[in-house]
């Protein structure tokens, strides 16, 4: 039973998955960029997240899988403490990036530092050039700013596709151009972490694939984390993977292991698709 | 931090407050009209006020009798003049009307209702006074009238509009002809927001000044029938409030207080039953 | 009755023809179409009424003065010399001087309202400036005549004299004798009476922003003023200008309010502090007391003149507002 579902897993696993494989047991020990411990989270009475554990390793995809209203899109969303933006909610535990903790820190400047691409693109209502410079033009960027746009757009493979049109609005473009739109002006601020909210489940395979492309060359110079319910996207994409359910995280590993040799009878359940 | 994020967020700190204080101010602005009306209205309040006539100038215990009572007559011509134009038309767009017709009709409701005031005024002047070269109740009971339409007609639309396909479908599937189911299921289900829309137009028109002032024009004493010119209160309160007369002034306010007591009640009770009973209602 | 059963004699027959018509007249249908049909046509009916007695009865005015009633600035009921030009001017800067207090004041509780303030709050204040805006016009007047005027003349004034009146520019708005009454406090009378419709037509457009919006911005690091002015109101932006001009035609016709506090005087000066007279105002005054066909013409041609006004900005307004609910997934 397991074989047949190692076996299965086995093919999805993409090339560069594999050879993470190896490298991943040496930095399986290396820099952690955000290590949360014991973390509770409230909406109102209604607890969502429950002592939660994790080290999220620096310049890797780790992924939090997990079937929908499991709590991986809330925590996500507490890295970069976007939840205050709802009401009654409370956060408990401690969440440090590079050992300082988030919850002392200026909300405005971690925002900067931990970006976050969305579900559905979001693009402003200002033109392409406009959208990538506004996260410069805010903190006040001092340098060459067409450089730095042209940067980012080039850093999220859209660069080619829209360096003539850079004037035009950016709801011209298709959906799977707007949500690179959309990481190119999350990559303008240079920021240490990236978040990524489920940022394909609204795009065709085709672009979806050009995006996990694109995570795979990013992340050498930047910590993503990614949330999917896709679990072919989490085994092809990412080198650490995070099963949750029901607010509490199960198991974390290695994605290759998790897949191939899951601990937890449950997460075996969910990755066969028994349920989900 | 930085110099410029603690600038930014400095800003941002004063640009909320003052949103809050700008809501704060204009909410304040409401209760210190009540509390002024209250304060000086309420002074002045007494019995003659509502039960005498007004008096001649210089003599005090006048009161607005006959401007209340002009008013509720005025009132009773718009709401029979113009209610029952507003209750049909809003019925036509709700249930008959094509696109074209139903877009003429309500562009035209929407200029109507836009007229500012004074110019029903003079339209209503031209209509009921010139031929008769006098003014009277019917002429102010016109204009109020006029004035009654559009916002009857879009109220009723609205209400109408909101009662579920489902009561019409059964209604029509047991046999029941068009506007026998308007009658008997449509019209019943919608009349409570109906009914508050229509209180809310007289209340709307209850306050109304400058198309009174060459229709029914005033009166300083009772006005039989409803040819002769007749006092209101909106019209009593502008003339007592720019004379130079301080016992004038005294009765203005409490002539104020009065009709925005009535005008603030009515309103309050209107929405408020419209809230409550979850119909979603746009102003 | 050998009716054969091959010929059927109302089936599901034709539409048409005497019986069918007897049948829908039974079923009244036809008849309550008309009937509110008639109704309706009431309202078209009136409404054409309206312009045309407007148009026929300021005729001898019209053909008098043509075109220069709208420039010249002479109102004299004596020698019958007639000009639109002091209440036009009057009218305008009432009107944009209430604008200018009342935009930044009603955006800004909007924006309070939607974006800060929790729902209830919100409902609940937004509940009472619905109230303030079926306050009768004359009770404005009122609290203007014996509240703001006083104040404008012994507080209000004198400072703003002595401040922005000593600049170059704007100052000469701000000088001259200060009675208080005249532009600048009816202008603030004005403002008063439209910004509920500023704030209650602005909140409503304001929260139908996407969220994803003003989340975007905030996960790059804005501070929360950033968002809502550099993106939430950006896309309200249509709707919001259609506010505008929803309150600024209600401030064109507003006629008691202004009457009470404008000192009538048809006179175009440059100071807000000096008394002035609008097109509302002055029909309002002399309708009553005009003597002669073309003392009437003049007034009537006034009111010709500001329908047209109200008519031109009600329909932008409109438009703007109809832009916005059309747009639905991105600003116009």
């Amino acid at each position: 039973m397991a074989s047949a579902a190692q076996g299965k897993i086995e093919m999805t696993l993409a090339p560069h998955a594999r050879t993470n494989d190896s490298s991943a047991a040496a930095s399986s020990t290396s820099a952690v960029r955000f290590e949360i411990a014991n973390l509770n989270f409230y909406y109102g009475p209604k607890q969502a997240v429950f002592s939660l554990n994790l080290k999220i390793p620096v310049n890797r995809v780790t992924a939090l899988i997990g079937p929908s209203g499991c709590g991986k899109s809330t925590f996500l969303r507490t890295l970069n403490r976007m939840n205050e933006t709802i009401r009654n909610t409370r956060v408990e535990g401690s969440i440090l990036l590079d050992g300082q903790s988030i919850l002392g820190m200026d909300v405005v400047n971690l925002r900067r530092r931990v970006g976050m691409v969305f579900q559905r693109p979001n693009p402003f209502p200002k033109s392409i050039y406009e959208n990538v410079a506004y996260g410069l033009r805010i903190n006040g960027y001092k340098g060459n700013l067409s450089e730095h746009v042209e940067k980012s757009l080039r850093r999220a493979a859209l660069w080619e596709e829209v360096k003539d049109h850079l004037h035009k609005s950016a709801f011209a473009l298709s959906g799977g151009q707007q949500q690179r739109l959309c990481i190119a002006r999350a990559l303008a601020v240079d920021p240490e972490v990236l978040l990524l909210d489920e940022p394909c489940s609204a795009l065709d395979p085709v672009t979806t694939a050009k995006i996990e492309e694109l995570m795979f060359q990013l992340k050498d110079s930047c910590t993503m984390t990614i949330v999917t319910h896709n679990m072919q996207q989490a085994a092809r994409a990412s080198d650490f993977t995070a099963f949750m359910l029901d607010g509490k995280l199960i198991e974390h590993n290695e994605t290759s292991k998790l897949f191939t040799t899951p601990h937890d009878p449950r997460t075996e359940a969910y990755i066969t698709g028994r349920f989900g | 931090m930085s110099v410029r994020l603690a600038w930014r967020k400095g800003l941002n700190g004063v640009m909320l407050t003052l949103t809050g204080v700008a809501a704060f101010a204009v909410v304040s602005v409401l209760f210190l009209i009540l509390g002024y009306l209250i304060y000086n209205g309420g002074k002045s309040l007494n019995w003659n006020f509502f039960t005498k006539l007004p008096t001649p100038v210089g003599e005090t215990g006048g009161g607005m009798a006959n401007a209340i009572v002009g008013s509720l007559k005025l009132l009773l011509l718009a709401a029979v003049m113009g209610l029952p134009v507003g209750l049909m038309a809003g019925v036509y767009l709700a249930e008959f009307s094509g696109k074209t017709l139903s877009f003429i009709v309500r562009y035209t409701t929407d200029l109507l209702n836009g007229v500012p005031s004074i110019v029903i005024g003079i339209f209503a002047y031209s209509l009921a006074v010139l031929p008769v070269k006098h003014f009277s109740t019917l002429a102010g009971g016109v204009a109020l009238g006029i004035m009654v339409i559009p916002i009857t007609v879009r109220s009723t639309e609205e209400f109408l509009r909101s009662v579920p396909n489902s009561l019409r479908e059964g209604a029509m599937a047991l046999g029941a002809s068009k506007w026998k189911t308007i009658a008997t299921v449509i019209l019943p289900a919608a009349s409570g927001g109906i009914l508050t829309g229509m209180l809310l137009a007289l209340a709307r028109v209850a306050g109304e000044t400058a198309p009174l002032l060459f229709t029914a024009f005033s009166n300083r004493y009772w006005s039989p029938g409803w040819t002769q010119p007749i006092a209101s209160l909106p019209v009593m309160i502008y003339t007592y409030a720019i004379a130079p007369y301080d016992d004038w002034h005294r009765q203005a306010w409490a002539a104020g207080l009065v009709l925005l007591g009535l005008v603030l009640l009515a309103n309050l009770g209107c929405r408020l039953a419209l809230s409550r009973s979850g119909i979603a209602r746009s102003s | 009755m050998s009716a054969s059963a091959t010929t059927i004699e109302h089936a599901a027959g034709p539409e048409s023809g005497p019986r069918a018509l007897i049948q829908r007249l039974r079923h009244g249908d036809e008849v309550a179409h008309l009937i509110t049909l008639v109704f309706a046509g009431i309202i078209l009916l009136l409404t054409s009424l309206l312009v045309w007695e407007l148009w026929v009865n300021s005729q001898l005015s019209r053909a008098k003065f043509g075109w220069h009633f709208f420039y010249t600035r002479v109102w004299d009921p004596v020698f019958g010399d007639f000009g639109a030009a002091p209440f036009i001017y009057g009218t305008l800067v009432t009107s944009v001087v209430s604008l200018v207090i009342a935009v930044p004041l009603g955006l800004a509780a909007a924006i309070f309202l939607s974006e800060l303030a929790p729902r209830r709050i919100s409902d609940s204040i937004a509940f009472l400036i619905d109230l303030l805006a079926a306050v009768p016009s004359v009770i404005y007047g009122l609290l203007g005549i014996f509240i703001v005027v006083p104040l404008m003349r012994t507080i209000i004034g004198p400072a703003l004299i002595n401040t922005l009146g000593t600049l170059p520019g704007i100052g000469i708005l701000f000088k001259g004798p200060n009675y208080g009454v005249g532009f600048f406090t009816a202008g603030i009378v004005l403002a008063i009476m439209v910004v509920p419709f500023i704030i209650s037509v602005s909140r409503e457009v304001l929260l139908t922003v996407p969220r994803d919006q003003r989340e975007a911005a905030l996960s790059l690091g804005a501070t929360r003023w950033e968002a809502t002015w550099q993106v939430v109101v950006p896309w309200a932006r249509t709707g919001i200008m259609g506010s505008i001009f929803l309150a600024l035609a209600r401030a064109l016709g507003e006629t008691m309010a202004v009457t009470m506090v404008i000192g009538n005087d048809p006179k175009i000066v440059t100071s807000l502090f000096a008394p002035g007279y609008t097109i509302a105002a002055v029909i309002a005054n002399e309708f009553t007391e005009a003597t002669g066909d073309l003392y009437l013409n003049a007034l009537i041609e006034l009111g010709l003149v500001l329908f047209l006004m109200t008519f031109i900005l009600n329909g932008l307004a409109r438009l703007l507002i109809i832009a916005t609910e059309r747009g639905g997934g991105h600003p116009a």
